[in-house]
This record gives C-alpha cells, structure tokens and sequence, in this order.
C-alpha cells in the first residue's frame, strides 16, 4: 500500500475524527481529534491493512503562542508487519484531559506519566497519573516554554539543621541567554552588489541567489 | 488527581493470615544505593513473604533536564548531551541525533564517514553487552566474568578515546559525518583486537552459558511472551529475546547497514537466559560487522564539505578569510536547520533509541524529545517481577540492561 493510499484508507476509516494526513520526510503524520484518539489508535492498531502494534512513544509539543490548545500530544506507532511508523498528533491544553490508551497499550503507562509531570497534560483514564522523572514534591512542569531553564528551586545540604534543604534558587549571576543569530542577515528586500555570497541560496520558496542577479541586472541598467 | 509520592502502606491481606503465622505483607525500599540497582534506582517493592506483589520503580534520580538543556542551545552545542544518555555506549546516541539532523538538513555523510559511524556503532555495542552481561553475572552471583570482561572493555576504551580524545563522552560524531579521520594504525589495532576478542567471548560463555547456577538464576525468570513485548513497547535484544525478528539495522537500514552481511539474533524462550544468549550472539555479528568495515572502508573525505553546517579545515583557515568566518560563525552562531520535524531512530545496544526532533528554522531545536529504550524496558518491570521471588526482581534488572542515564534524561 502507498503512503497517499494508507492516508485515504485511513480517512474511510476514521471518519469523523480524521483531522489531516501528510507525508513529510517521508514520515507519515495523521491528525485526528482530540476526542476521538482512543478510537483512531484502536483502529491503526487492529486494522489488516495498518496493524501499528507498537507504541514506541508519546510525547508532548508546548506551543504557547496559539490561541487554545496549546498542547500537542504526539504518537509514533510502528507497524512490523509493514515495516512502516506513523506519527498521530492531537491538540489539547492543560484542562481538557486527553483519553488515556494504557488499554491499547502498556507502554503507554509511563510515557502519559511523564507528560503529565513534563507538561501537565491530564490523561483520562491512566490508572497511576503520577509524576515520574521530577523530585518528589515537584511543582511546576519543566518542558512548558514558560517554565525557566534554572527552575524555582534548589537543593542543598544544610549543615546546621543536618538535612537537605530546599531554597529558591538564588543566582550568583543571571541566566545568559545568549542570542548568536546574526544582526547582520542579507537584506531581502533590496540587494547590495558584493552581497550575494551572504545570502542563503534558497530559504523556502525564495531563491535568493536568482534574485540577487535580477537585482544585479536592474542596477546595471540605470 | 492526586499526587502520591509515597506508596500508601498495604493492608494486611486477610488470605493468608492463618491461625499459627500472620504473615505480614511488607514494603522493601531496593535502593537508590544498592549494587544490583544497576544506577540510581530506587524500587519500592511490596513484599508477601519473599515473593513480589508488587514492583513500583522511583526513577527521575539522575534526572538533568537533557531536553530541556537542548531547546537552550545550539545545535552542535546540543551533541554532547547524547553522550551523557547512555554512558555506557555514547556514539550510538549521537548517531540519533546526527541522522535526524541531516535529515532536516538534508545532507548526507560521505561513504567513510559512514563506515567509520557503523564501526564504532558496533564497537559500542559490544562495550554495551560486555558490561551488560559482567555485571548481570555479578548480580547473580558470578565475580570472575567483571574481572575477564572490563579488560577487554578496556581496549575497546582506548579505540574511543584513540579516534576522539575521549574515553567516554565522545562528541565523535556530527551532522555530516565524523569529526576527526582514524588516526593512523587504528584499523589495523583494531583488526587486531577483532581476531583476539572471540577469545574472550569464549571465556564468559565459558563461564556462564552452561553453568548451572547461572542457569538456575536466570532460565523461566522474568518470561515474556512476543505480544507481551511488543505491546510493552520493547525493543532491541529485550524484544529479539522473545522471539520477534526485528532489528532497525535490517529492517529500515540506515548508513551502510544495508550493505553489511549479519545475521540477527533471535532468542526462544522469552526469558532471562535468552536475553543473555541474544546479547552474546549480537557480540559476534557486531565483530563480523566491524571486520567488513575495515575491510571495506574507503577513502575519503570523513566531513561533508558543506561550510555552512561543517567546519573548514584548520589549515585552510589559516589561508582564507571566507573560511575563518564560516568557522567564527558555525561556533557562535551555529547553523539553522529549515523547519520541519522528525523521529529518527537507530539501533542503540538497547534498543531502538529515537529522537523527535522539531526544528523552527533557526539555529536551536525547538523541541528535542529523546526516545529511550530502557524507559519501556523498566516500565515493565511490575509485570515481569510480579510473583517473582526478590531474588528473581535483581535478575529480572540485570537482563534489562537498564542505564539510568537514558531513562532519566
């Protein structure tokens, strides 16, 4: 089956929860809704034709900039049977629990563990939602955009009161983040002569260095 | 939801409180610092008697941040975190991370620098089941195989440190190729230890394979059928242990695996042993692997000569002002990788390694989400101990190779 036939068989399929399906770098993407993950992970699972048996990951996308659902929850499936892996993604933000598919699968027990504790994301249905990589008495959720690189708090070993104790962390300097991307980018707009060689030669559908030469040409004549 | 940290305490169960004994269920912390622990584990086991009722593994002790680290830094700046995963066998970490670039990039590796990839890709999954197979024999009671087996992982070291500097982070490998060319007489040294290593394969299985202790710690433990472990999401020598047929080296080939002449080992019986018999046999495809790379290695460049994402020879930087900047830039700047995403995954020792890399078009990953084998691995170990004696719980982690570097992350 072909990647553009695998994408209509599975928007028959699906129906009504089927989103989007695209190929890029050759790596099959299916959209489906929020609602309907449990449903369109059943159905790649036991269809003949799809037959993904296992879940080799989940994780999360923090994307802050959207309106709502600034989530997405991204599946990769492999099918052995057709040596094939699809990428399932749904959107969802910190409220609206996605439904769990630990009875799909029981690599999913952990994998919906640790974005519930990287990025809050709820699952409906996990049996054990706990936290799973950070310290015990966590707060926050460290792979949300939002959260700082240096985190709240540290951790250190209090002589005095002979335990571990946990401080707000305190900087000897602040957090550089250094911004390497050069002030200095080719001009798109207007094209200097001897400015060419700066310019990357195709940046989307843009090609630059063809456009260096229009711009050449249209100096020259005046 | 809520949060609870610590296990609740159990309740007596009625069921086996007779009249003369009361037996109470208990709750063993195993760890964080115990030897069989393989790292920072600490498993909250709940105990009837000596026998597993329950397997709760604390993990997140070694936990760093990596992902989070990456968003921060620039792409080759972000390299070196893979060797911190797992430690055991870093340039096959890398190579994930490498192969997802290029492939955004959309740039290839010259031939030898993929000949030199997959040979110390082989190289390290031997170091990998060495280790592995030592120190799974320590913990069920065998000290001779550590002694034997950490000399040779020692020469191997020093193939790694040889051709990089490093004993153990590597930063060898980059998106476009390798950083260095072998140095002179390493293939040779290496051809060298290939013909005297079977020898040392002998003896571990000399000591282990039929000895009936280890036989009896280790043959029916920890059994796991093929739907089990694939639904379980295993992978690597866990899952060709059970009987499944699938290694990403033949099945979705990558650099010059497809050209390369292995067999892959598949184990029958699902259980600890067969995990140890796959592991020994992948130790010598790895050597075939190693000796057809030596033998047909090319020559050549070993860095795609692509200034914009590789750096310029020292030597020409002292002549070329274009070249000097390309080098100023790549390490300030660092290169910009068109957006777009995508989950490369290799044939780490473990099993499948896999990172889902998202890139926004500048020079920073805009997410970089690390897929671990051993993370499903140990997930699992609930539903392998359980009923288990404790005992059976240390052999059970000692076969699944866990490393806590990369489940931690």
């Amino acid at each position: 089956m072909t990647p553009k036939q695998l994408g209509s068989h599975l928007k028959k399929q699906l129906k009504k929860s089927f989103l989007s399906y695209t190929i890029e770098n050759d790596e099959y993407v299916l959209t489906v809704k929020r609602t309907d993950i449990y449903h369109a992970l059943h159905v790649l699972r036991d269809d003949p034709t799809c037959l993904f048996k296992q879940l080799s990951d989940i994780t999360a996308v923090d994307w802050p900039e959207r309106v709502s659902d600034r989530f997405d929850v991204v599946y990769h499936l492999l099918s052995m049977r057709h040596n094939k892996r699809i990428r399932v993604k749904i959107s969802t933000d910190d409220a609206t629990p996605v439904a769990s598919v630990t009875d799909l699968f029981d690599a999913a027990h952990w994998a919906e563990r640790e974005i519930f504790d990287m990025y809050g994301v709820l699952f409906e249905g996990n049996p054990d939602l706990r936290r799973i990589l950070t310290d015990y008495g966590f707060e926050g959720h460290p792979l949300r955009k939002d959260f700082p690189l240096t985190g709240f708090k540290e951790v250190r070993y209090d002589s005095e009161k002979q335990a571990v104790v946990y401080d707000d962390v305190k900087l000897q300097q602040d957090y550089r983040n250094f911004d390497y991307e050069s002030p200095w980018e080719a001009l798109e707009t207007v094209q200097l002569p001897g400015d060419e060689k700066g310019m990357t030669q195709k940046i989307g559908t843009i090609d630059y260095r063809k456009k260096a030469k229009e711009t050449m040409k249209k100096i020259g004549s005046k | 939801m809520t949060q609870a940290h610590q296990p609740t305490s159990i309740q007596p169960d009625e069921t086996i409180v007779t009249d003369e004994e009361h037996i109470k269920p208990y709750m063993l912390n195993f760890g964080p610092q115990h030897p069989a622990a393989h790292g920072v584990l600490r498993l909250i086991l709940e105990m009837n008697g000596e026998t597993v009722e329950r397997a709760d593994p604390h993990i997140g002790l070694l936990h760093r941040g990596t992902e989070k680290l990456i968003e921060h830094k620039t792409y080759t700046q972000a390299l070196p975190y893979f060797d911190r995963l797992d430690y055991v066998a870093p340039m096959n970490q890398e190579h994930a991370f490498a192969l997802g670039i290029e492939k955004l990039l959309g740039i290839t590796a010259p031939e030898r620098a993929q000949y030199i990839r997959v040979l110390f890709c082989e190289l390290g999954r031997i170091l990998n089941h060495i280790l592995n197979i030592t120190t799974y024999a320590l913990d069920v009671g065998a000290i001779t195989p550590a002694l034997w087996g950490f000399e040779e992982r020692e020469k191997g070291m020093e193939f790694y440190e040889r051709v990089c500097g490093a004993r153990l982070h590597a930063n060898y490998f980059r998106p476009g190729g390798v950083r260095y060319d072998m140095p002179k007489g390493l293939a040779e040294d290496m051809w060298a230890w290939t013909e005297t290593f079977p020898k040392c394969i002998e003896d571990l299985e000399t000591l282990l394979t039929n000895n009936r202790i280890f036989k009896q710690r280790t043959v029916d433990i920890g059994k796991v059928s093929e739907e089990d472990a694939i639904n379980w999401g295993f992978t690597g020598p866990m899952l060709r242990a059970s009987g499944v047929p699938w290694d990403l080296r033949k099945s979705q080939p990558y650099e010059v695996y497809a050209d390369m002449d292995f067999d892959v080992a598949v184990g029958k019986t699902g259980d600890c042993y067969a995990r140890y018999l796959v592991r020994i046999e992948e130790m010598k495809q790895s050597l075939r692997i190693m000796r057809q790379c030596l033998n047909a290695m090319p020559g050549g460049d070993v860095l795609a000569n692509d200034y914009k994402v590789t750096p310029p020879p020292r030597g020409e930087m002292k002549q070329s002002m274009e070249a000097l900047i390309h080098h100023f830039k790549l390490y300030t700047e660092g290169f910009h990788v068109p957006a777009g995403e995508t989950y490369t995954a290799v044939e780490a020792p473990k099993g499948e390694f896999g990172v889902y890399l998202i890139a926004d078009g500048s020079n920073k990953p805009y997410k970089c989400h690390i897929r671990a084998p051993g993370f499903y691995h140990l997930s699992a170990l609930d539903f392998m101990s359980k009923g288990h004696m404790l005992a059976d719980t240390v052999a059970i982690i000692g076969s699944m190779d866990v490393v806590f570097g990369e489940i931690d992350r």
